[in-house]
């Protein structure tokens, strides 16, 4: 049994990694009071950003660098027009969604069917030898190591810090926060930033190391996954990491069920890890008042500082 | 008024541009054959449109000077594949090659509008009098990888990426479950579905789970490297599938099912140009060259290579047909008396896994 079980943990977490990425950046931004809705745009621009950099320089890690910056740079984009020019929210993060799209197939056809070459997920030392953990936490790639502190960052900076205080002070009341004197338009920038910077690495993940390879729309609706993923979770990173794990995990387990010879309807399979995050997401946040508790008052709203 | 008399005598010159090119066509016999391809993904560096492309570049050293080619990547089949052909088709172009299964209504329709030019349709049935077929026997290919993997493996298990239940990869599927249970009774092939010809991270995905409940050669009906690239990372075997891929493999690759169209597109276009051409029904394997196992990995030891040479030589002479009776599905059912062969009506809609194929096949 734990033979099984062990290689379906293991894949579920590399599965869930790129989800733990843009889910906690788009966590960042919202707790600011930014509903960037481009997550899946981000993401796929991250992807071919990073898969084209790491074939023409054989560097996975500059991929991964570059991945990040066109992440922040499409973020960028919406920050300007959403918080510079007051455009709303939701129609600039579709848009951006739909650039993305678009962008990245174009940018991406020449290193379609381009096969990248990279070595195998590294053992850690002697932590990669424990029984059972170690094949499933410890013998990833590094980047799912960064997660987990990206994991522990996030948590601590946002409820724990001064700093986390402020940003969401500025996502409940933006009047207040100006009021006392704090740069409310900078640092929604800022978070809307990290948002983008980590969209980026999730997509840049997908194409460098878990595909790894590019194809045109790779994301897959990965980027709504991860925008339903802080809604459900009532904006608590725990909740975003139980969320995006799940999600890995469904997606792993029908391969498992098949090669088992069990037979569900392949279309099904296909769809039963969205439908399985979601209804859990679902009864985990059906009491209205947790969400209203945690959802940021001015989530969406545009703030022009008199 | 003027730019309007201006208008109409560039239109006029336009139109009479056009029909004097169409007058001067059959005249200017000199003027190179121009021959079209479309291709349903991008060539890549691996898989089957890279294959087709690379049979077209063959034709166009073959015929050097008397053809001109041109191609069409990464086009979707519906109605875009129906745009791009007549594009072809209303340019000049006499013979154009629609190399998937999905172009098959497309290129019927078009070709009903341009009866002088010649299609020629990959892996359908629909043929006309200006549409000939073709197709090769990629499961002889696959028969062979199948003997070489029931050497080659411990434990006893295969595993086999698929991307679609359709007759031509369980074609695949069950040959290779023959070849490989012939040398080894014992031998079980687990199959996962990916319900996409194209997706590497499912496909990897897939190749990762087979390994991890006992798999210790892979191969696959996709197409992309991921399988081939998940078993060097594993430590495991595997055999490409449409192009040799022991670049991305190099320990792990024992062999490939390569596809080799450039004989065969020479051959056609020659034909065309000499106006000899009749419609064809080609079904061709390795008799006609157009499939091939890639140099075999020195990792197999000489015995066997030896005993590959000798049943692909019986496949090639008409002696070994990878479908011979008895044949039973993994339900038990007999599906082949003793000492039949299947013929190819049969073959074009197999439905069923043979016996050491685990599991049930999806309904479609």
């Amino acid at each position: 049994m734990i033979d099984t079980l062990v290689p379906i943990f293991a894949a579920t977490i590399a599965a869930g990694t790129p989800l733990v990425f843009a889910a906690l950046g788009e966590l960042v931004t919202e707790k600011a009071g930014v509903l960037n809705l481009g997550v899946e745009g981000m993401m796929l621009i991250g992807a071919i950003a990073g898969f084209a950099t790491a074939v023409t320089t054989g560097n996975l890690w500059l991929g991964t660098v570059a991945g990040m910056a066109a992440g922040a740079a499409m973020s960028a984009i919406f920050a300007v027009l959403t918080l510079n020019l007051m455009a709303n929210q939701v129609a600039s993060g579709l848009a951006l969604t739909l650039f993305g799209l678009g962008l990245s197939a174009f940018v991406g056809k020449p290193f379609e069917g381009v096969s990248l070459l990279r070595e195998g997920a590294p053992s850690l030392p002697l932590l990669g030898d424990l029984p059972v953990l170690g094949p499933i936490l410890f013998r990833q790639h590094y980047l799912v190591y960064v997660s987990w502190a990206v994991f522990a960052a996030v948590s601590w900076f946002l409820f724990r810090s001064r700093a986390g205080l402020v940003l969401r002070s500025v996502g409940e009341s933006p009047d207040s926060a100006h009021a006392i004197g704090y740069p409310v338009i900078r640092i929604r920038w800022l978070a809307t930033l990290f948002g983008g910077a980590l969209a980026g690495v999730g997509g840049a993940f997908l194409a460098v190391f878990y595909a790894p390879m590019w194809v045109e729309g790779m994301v897959a609706g990965r980027g709504w996954i991860a925008l339903a993923l802080v809604v459900f979770a009532t904006w608590r990173p725990a909740r975003v990491m139980v969320g995006a794990y799940l999600f890995g995990g469904v997606t792993i387990a029908q391969f498992f069920a098949q090669g088992g010879g069990i037979a569900i309807p392949a279309p099904f399979l296909s769809a039963l890890p969205y439908l399985a995050t979601i209804i859990v997401l679902v009864v985990i946040s059906r009491n209205v008042a947790t969400i209203r508790l945690n959802s940021p008052v001015s989530l969406g709203r545009s703030y022009r500082p008199d | 008024m003027n730019t309007q008399r201006i208008t109409r005598w560039a239109f006029a010159l336009a139109v009479g541009t056009a029909l004097g090119s169409l007058a001067a066509g059959p005249a200017a016999a000199q003027a190179p054959l121009k021959v079209g391809f479309v291709y349903v993904s991008p060539i890549g560096d691996a898989g089957w449109t890279f294959q087709h492309d690379q049979g077209r570049k063959e034709m166009e050293k073959a015929l050097a000077g008397k053809v001109e080619t041109k191609y069409v990547e990464n086009v979707p089949e519906g109605p875009d594949a129906e745009r791009v052909i007549r594009e072809f088709a209303a340019n000049g172009y006499k013979l154009v090659f629609t190399t998937s299964f999905g172009y098959m209504n497309p290129t019927i329709k078009v070709a009903q509008q341009f009866p002088n030019i010649v299609f020629m349709h990959a892996t359908g049935y629909k043929t006309a009098k200006n549409v000939g077929i073709y197709n090769a026997r990629f499961y002889e290919g696959r028969y062979l990888c199948g003997v070489m993997a029931g050497k080659m493996t411990k434990g006893n298990v295969a595993g086999y990426v698929a991307a679609f239940p359709i007759p031509e990869v369980l074609q695949g599927i069950n040959a290779f479950t023959l070849g490989m249970r012939s040398v080894n009774p014992k031998a079980e092939v687990r199959v996962i579905w990916t319900n996409s010809w194209y997706d590497p991270g499912r496909e990897r995905e897939a190749a990762n789970t087979l390994i991890s409940q006992g798999a210790d050669v892979l191969t696959h009906h996709t197409d992309s490297t991921a399988v081939v690239q998940a078993a060097e990372e594993k430590g495991k075997y595997a055999f490409g599938y449409h192009s040799d891929m022991s670049k991305y493999g190099p320990k792990a690759e024992l062999s490939a099912t390569t596809h080799q169209w450039g004989a065969f597109y020479t051959k056609v276009t020659q034909e065309v140009l000499a106006g000899t051409w009749k419609g064809t029904n080609v079904w061709g394997g390795i008799k006609d060259g157009m499939i091939k196992l890639a140099p075999i990995n020195a990792a197999v030891p000489k015995d066997v290579v030896e005993l590959v040479a000798s049943k692909e030589k019986d496949i090639g002479a008409g002696k070994l047909h990878p479908f011979t009776g008895p044949l039973k599905d993994n339900a038990g059912k007999e599906r082949l008396a003793a000492g039949q062969t299947m013929g190819d009506d049969k073959l074009a809609v197999m439905d069923f896994y043979v016996e050491g194929v685990q599991g049930t096949l999806p309904k479609q």
